[in-house]
């Protein structure tokens, strides 16, 4: 265990930013913060790297508290969301910063620059003026500036929020492929559950300044703990239903077999489905039906709005359906998943309101 | 679509051409013309030579005015690093407070300090009743530079300011990151990103200050003469225009020098952009 968060809280002028944050991270793991503007997953980060000190709490780092201990004496670096390099330094006195200042001789400097240049394919850019690069260029530099101070822990703040699409996935593996080939600790913040669910080994779901689970990408997929969890990590129809016994949940009209138990009898919970793992038939062979409102071809599939007794689904299925279609729908048990009710239950999994384009406004503005 | 624009740019451009023709080039070019004229309007290098008589004052002026853009740097860098580093708010008030006396009239400014300073002025008047020696401020070339600092720190204040707030805080904390310390990271990131606000914090102290009057008449008893009181005095009493003028080109000429050196030292940094 490298760094073990231990009841963080965070206050900004009276309001809690943090509600007690419990996290360890083992050594040599990619830990991703996964959560939406204004979770605290920042806060949290910058809490690790020493830049802002919790209200309460001990921050661990193998082992010994290191609150109050300045950024500068901490075996961590970050890399800033819009770079942060050294604009009146070059691309190799950028790199070089942390090194001189551990008062390094010059030839082990100028070795560990050039090392860590071409770890980022930027070998050949040393005299260039940073400027002078583009985006993903910049943030190379950024990475290769922090990893060259050896530090034990990499906390990376939405290091590939600034760039566009093409680059970001290119980087994604990149950035993997060089924690891999390091073995040092990468503690990543994004709030793009796809680069999460790509990158890490364990991804830390945030919200309202609380941590709403841990696990591993299949997991928090697979299992989310919550509607918001759910509702965050792809797309999710989250139902009302009631757990009639042991594996058997009643939800829209009808009762399915499925594979939880564990819940009191006739206990109210969320349902999950996702709407890849509906299977759409006949009408006369489904269990429930229901009448497709809108459909968009998205390349691998074709996602519909099916409205079933008012409340709206979302459905991905290969077989073209068309506006006004009567279809059946069939579930299979392990397609399902039961959740205990939360204080999200009814804020999410409807899609009601769904529309490609709020989804994007929304996500837009997440990234400014 | 191209032509459009540079028609567009051309005719708004106009007016401030003009302005700058009529206000700017014209005038230079009357001081150039009376420098290197005599009464009668004919041509004559006797007030170019004439000037050698004033090299003490030159020499003062440029020197109190080092002295004065020395002084405003030391207080002013550290103070516009900390208004920088406080909250919105307060940054806000502190800057009103700042070019607060810039509403007020120089001649008042400065006369003020007069009745502060006097041989029976405030401090000294406090003295005495205390108990202790008077002491002798005015008249004297700290209560000249004094002067100075007072009247032009807002102008050294304001631009560094203005480039220490709009400085990247997480350039900061990465220097912090990588492992600098307080005194690393003001040396090796904050000092040389703040170069460009040093550097016209220092022109716009440095230029007022020698060419002012009034300051030295005032607080320095008319024992240190500055180069623009006597230019004021070949205008206002003698009537000399030719070699007040001759004067005006040549204090120009040693500012643009001192500037031209200055920029050298902090293009060495990094930075410096302002002539």
């Amino acid at each position: 265990m490298i760094i073990d968060l231990k009841n963080i809280a965070v206050t900004f002028d009276e309001e809690p930013i943090l509600k007690g944050i419990n996290l360890y991270i083992r050594d040599g793991e990619f830990v991703t913060l996964l959560g939406p503007s204004g979770c605290g997953k920042t806060t949290t980060l910058r809490i690790i790297a020493g830049f802002l000190e919790p209200n309460s709490g001990d921050v661990m780092f193998e082992n010994k508290r290191i609150n109050g201990v300045p950024p500068h004496k901490r075996q961590v670096n970050t890399i800033f969301q819009r770079y942060a390099l050294f604009p009146h330094l070059n691309v190799y006195e950028n790199v070089a910063f942390g090194l001189r200042l551990k008062k390094l001789p010059e030839k082990e400097i100028r070795q560990t620059v050039e090392e860590m240049l071409s770890l980022v394919n930027l070998k050949g850019f040393s005299k260039r003026k940073v400027e002078s690069l583009s985006g993903g260029q910049q943030q190379r530099v950024a990475i290769a500036r922090a990893l060259a101070v050896k530090p034990r822990v990499l906390l990376l703040d939405e290091p590939l929020g600034a760039l566009d699409l093409k680059l970001r996935k290119d980087m994604q593996i990149e950035l993997k492929n060089i924690q891999q080939r390091l073995g040092i600790t990468f503690i990543y913040v994004t709030h793009d559950q796809e680069e999460a669910l790509s990158m890490s080994d364990t991804v830390v779901v945030m919200d309202c300044g609380r941590i709403q689970q841990i696990g591993t990408p299949i997991d928090i997929y697979n299992e989310p703990k919550n509607a918001f969890v759910a509702d965050f990590i792809g797309e999710s129809n989250i139902l009302d239903g009631i757990m009639k016994s042991d594996y058997s949940v009643e939800f829209s009209g009808h009762t399915f077999e499925c594979l939880d138990k564990g819940f009191d009898k006739n206990e109210s919970v969320d349902v999950v489905v996702r709407p890849e793992d509906v299977d759409v038939v006949a009408v006369e062979k489904g269990a429930i039906c229901g009448t497709v409102t809108s459909v968009t071809f998205k390349g691998v599939h074709f996602e519909m709005i099916v409205d079933i007794d008012g409340f709206k689904w979302m459905i991905q299925s290969t077989d073209q359906q068309f506006e006004g279609d009567e279809i059946g729908l069939v579930i299979e048990p392990d397609a399902i998943h039961i959740m205990k009710k939360s204080d999200y239950s009814g804020q999410f999994g409807d899609y009601s309101s769904f529309s490609d384009e709020i989804e994007q406004l929304s996500s837009a503005s997440e990234e400014v | 679509m191209k032509e459009n624009t540079s028609l567009a740019a051309k005719i708004s451009g106009a007016p401030y051409i003009a302005w700058m023709i009529i206000f700017i080039i014209f005038p230079l070019a009357v001081v150039a013309y009376f420098a290197f004229t005599d009464s009668t309007g004919s041509f004559t290098l006797n007030n170019i030579a004439t000037l050698s008589r004033y090299s003490d004052t030159f020499l003062r002026s440029i020197w109190f005015g080092l002295i004065a853009t020395l002084i405003c740097l030391i207080i002013s860098y550290p103070l516009a690093y900390i208004i920088s580093q406080t909250s919105q708010d307060k940054q806000r008030i502190i800057i009103m407070l700042v070019m607060l006396p810039m509403w007020m009239n120089f001649l008042l400014r400065t006369y003020s300090w007069m009745l502060i300073l006097e041989d029976t002025g405030i401090i000294n008047n406090w003295l005495i009743k205390m108990g202790l020696e008077p002491v002798q401020m005015i008249n004297t070339s700290g209560a000249v530079v004094l002067g100075m600092v007072y009247n032009y720190l807002p102008y050294m204040i304001l631009p560094l300011y203005s480039i220490m707030s709009r400085m990247d805080n997480s350039i900061i904390e990465a220097a912090k990151d990588l492992g600098g310390n307080s005194a690393v990271v003001i040396q090796k990131v904050i000092f040389p990103l703040s170069m460009p606000g040093v550097v016209s914090g220092i022109t716009m102290v440095f230029v007022p200050s020698v060419s002012t009057f009034y300051i030295s008449q005032k607080l320095g008893g008319g024992k240190f003469t500055l180069i623009g009181d006597v230019i004021e005095m070949q205008f206002q009493t003698s009537y000399n225009y030719n070699l007040g003028a001759a004067m005006s080109l040549a204090l120009m000429v040693l500012i643009l020098a001192c500037l031209f050196i200055m920029n050298k030292f902090a293009d060495e940094d990094e930075g410096g952009i302002i002539v």
